[in-house]
């Protein structure tokens, strides 16, 4: 009998002191929002285009973190970003519905412009400078060729121009040797059937 | 006393050490007896506007100048730049995109400068003979002034290097005569003819970084140019602490941070400077420019260059005003007719391989090298399986494991190829050469470490996006409360008039024209 008090005594001794130990460590590790969520956002491209049929990366991150979307709506961000967030979700990749495109840049024809604004409320990056009346123009270096620019402006003034490549930037391709593209081939494979 | 023991030291320790690997390439330095021959104005330069590594330059003249000789035709921008001079009097006659020596084949924007035959210098800047009473600052700028980068073939901007940081003092200057590379003998003809130059060039770099001693490293297969800086010490009585180092033959010896570690025993750690160990480095040719630009008042416009290769039938070393198309060389040399054969811009090991020799001579042209492409080609077309034969890493000097990054690269495996320190290596080719399997490792480095970039590049631009669109929201919100918050205050303010039966509280809390609609409301009590 004095068994079983004992037992019970020191089962239920302990299970007060993992519960205050446990009650303190929600507290002071608690985490507000879902961590998921930053690592979706942190492998996205951050053009906040929306081509996702979200209204920038972070709902398409929080989307997808809920199982709500599939991973591979991200259009920029292209199957390299795909394969990270299937990775990270541990889900099956795939298939890119929209094709590649090359990088685009926004370009203002300020001849045309008629200092409306709308198009700098529309830039989701604040890549485009000017004021009421004045010409505007896009920061290259800030642009992220999301189009968004596109659509508000009432004189059709925008052009999407395809980013310059700069030499600075540019680098070595595969060496044209058939074993190079085998290899290459080959762990792309491995990797799209492996995920 | 204790000079001669260091001395003494040095020598011994330079026994003790020696980099790991390295390959014995034939050296084919067929041009090394010949002297160096000035070349003609060609009829047309073509300037680059970025002939170093760093940030590209803003041109200064516009289309119709008059230019002279070493006058600055474009600024540096930034920090990691130097200017760009005329390198012969004459017109501007255009500004456009040219081609350069570069793998992608992409141009540049450049400077056209027609000469008019008279070259006449710019010759604004005062010959500095007494530079050893100016100030270190002062020949720095100098330094940056004439454009001047390293003519070892990496151009780094020299400037940057000629500092004394307190922090890291310099105790010795290496200058580099090792030219390992086959072919070239453009530093091995300019040790030779201008051994009195150098040393003073060297005599300058020690002044300005507070070293005392100094290294001249040459291979030991160059004894003339050895004994020429011999010499030249010799006649000079302010060269206590330098000596001449003829160190043995063997590639990749005159790569900086292997040459360091053969003469004192000390590695550059990975990612760190040789200034970090107490060392500077120099190439002989660029210590020739820095006394041209100190003593003589001549800013960077001209280099040697070795024309050379087996598919040329006169080879030569020639002294090239910077901007000469490089067809123009090789004409001069008996060479017009380019079908079959392969340009390379720079020695055989490092060389970029040019896809068409319309490109101008620069500040890190060294060599080029007209070599036979079937000699060539066979070696990177049929890549075959590895076989495990690891004299790749016996080879390396940077105590890699090639065969197996090569794996990694080619497969895009990017992490665990930087996690095996793939940026350590300095694509020096020696695993390449010794390759039974003829795989182009180097290739595969310069593509892995490419796609690192191009990812990190991509990182932070989404970092740098993901703060602007933050920003932007935050705005946007900010906006709207503050909009929200005006509203509500304009609608309190005038409610009372509009509407008596306004609560106590909320027309207390107004302030101005709260008092008269305090009032409304009393008196509606």
């Amino acid at each position: 009998m004095t068994g079983l008090l004992y037992a019970l005594v020191s089962f239920g001794a302990f299970a007060l002191v993992a519960g205050v130990v446990l009650a303190v460590a929600q507290k002071v590790f608690h985490i507000e929002g879902d961590p998921m969520v930053d690592k979706i956002d942190a492998l996205l491209p951050q053009t906040q285009c929306g081509q996702c049929g979200y209204p920038g990366c972070k709902p398409y991150s929080e989307a997808v973190a809920a199982s709500q979307a599939e991973v591979n709506h991200c259009v920029p961000g292209g199957e390299r970003v795909m394969l990270q967030i299937a990775d990270l979700m541990g889900v099956e990749p795939k298939e890119l519905e929209a094709e590649a495109v090359a990088p685009m840049l926004a370009f203002v024809r300020e001849d045309e412009c008629i200092g409306c604004t709308l198009c700098i409320k529309a830039c989701p990056v604040d890549a485009i400078i000017g004021a009421p009346k004045q010409y505007h123009t896009v920061i290259v270096d800030h642009c992220t060729g999301c189009t968004l620019c596109i659509e508000p402006c009432p004189v059709d003034c925008i052009d999407m121009l395809v980013k310059p490549e700069l030499i600075e930037h540019w680098s070595w391709p595969l060496p044209e040797t058939k074993r190079a593209r085998q290899g290459h081939d080959r762990r792309e494979q491995q990797h799209a059937s492996h995920a | 006393m204790p000079a001669m023991l260091r001395k003494i030291a040095q020598r011994l320790g330079m026994l003790q050490h020696s980099f790991t690997g390295g390959v014995h390439p034939q050296m084919h330095k067929v041009t090394a007896d010949l002297p160096i021959e000035d070349c003609d104005i060609a009829p047309l330069l073509v300037l680059p506007m970025k002939q170093h590594i760093g940030e590209i330059c803003t041109p200064l003249v516009s289309v119709g100048d008059r230019v002279l000789r070493g006058q600055k035709i474009a600024r540096s921008e930034g920090y990691l730049s130097v200017p760009v001079h005329a390198p012969t009097s004459g017109i501007v006659v255009k500004i456009e995109d040219h081609a350069i020596a570069h793998p992608s084949g992409m141009g540049l924007p450049s400077i056209y400068i027609e000469p008019d035959g008279a070259d006449e210098s710019d010759n604004s800047l005062e010959p500095m003979a007494d530079w050893q009473n100016r100030e270190p600052t002062v020949l720095r700028e100098r330094a940056r002034m004439c454009g001047l980068a390293g003519l070892g073939g990496a151009v780094f901007p020299t400037f940057i290097k000629l500092v004394q940081d307190k922090r890291f003092r310099i105790e010795t200057v290496v200058l580099n005569g090792i030219e390992c590379e086959p072919w070239l003998t453009n530093d091995h003809r300019l040790m030779v003819e201008h051994a009195a130059e150098i040393l003073e060039g060297m005599a300058i770099i020690k002044h300005m970084v507070g070293a005392e001693s100094g290294i001249i490293a040459i291979e030991d297969n160059k004894p003339d140019a050895v004994a020429a800086m011999q010499q030249a010490i010799a006649m000079r009585d302010d060269m206590d602490g330098v000596s001449v180092f003829a160190l043995p033959t063997r590639y990749p010896q005159g790569s900086e941070k292997q040459l360091i570690y053969t003469l004192t025993g000390r590695e550059v750690p990975a990612g760190k400077l040789p200034m970090h160990i107490g060392v500077l480095c120099q190439n002989v040719g660029t210590s020739k420019a820095l006394y041209d630009a100190v003593v003589l008042g001549q800013p960077l416009t001209e280099r040697i260059v070795t024309v050379s290769g087996d598919a040329l039938s006169e080879p030569a070393n020639l002294r090239v005003r910077l901007g000469t198309p490089v067809r123009s060389l090789f004409a001069r040399q008996g060479l017009e007719d380019f079908s079959g054969i392969q340009i390379l811009h720079g020695g055989p090991m490092m060389g970029e391989r040019l896809k068409e020799p319309d490109v101008p001579v620069v500040k890190a042209s060294t060599g080029l090298l007209a070599m036979s492409a079937q000699a060539m080609g066979a070696a990177h077309t049929v890549e075959q399986p590895c076989i495990r034969c690891g004299h790749c890493g016996e080879a390396c000097p940077v105590s890699l494991v090639p065969n197996l990054l090569a794996d990694q690269c080619r497969s895009d495996q990017l992490e665990k190829a930087e996690a095996y320190d793939l940026f350590d290596c300095i694509e020096c080719g020696a695993c390449s050469y010794v390759c039974p399997s003829n795989i182009p490792l180097v290739h595969y480095f310069r593509y892995g470490k490419g796609q690192i970039a191009l990812q990190r590049r991509e990182q932070q631009f989404a970092e740098a996006s993901r703060k602007r669109s933050d920003a932007h929201e935050s705005r946007l919100e900010r906006e709207k409360a503050e909009k929200a918050a005006r509203r509500s205050r304009v609608r309190k303010t005038h409610a009372p008039k509009a509407d008596e039966a306004m609560s106590d509280d909320v027309a207390k809390s107004e302030s101005g024209k709260g008092k008269s609609s305090e009032s409304v409301v009393e008196e509606s009590k």
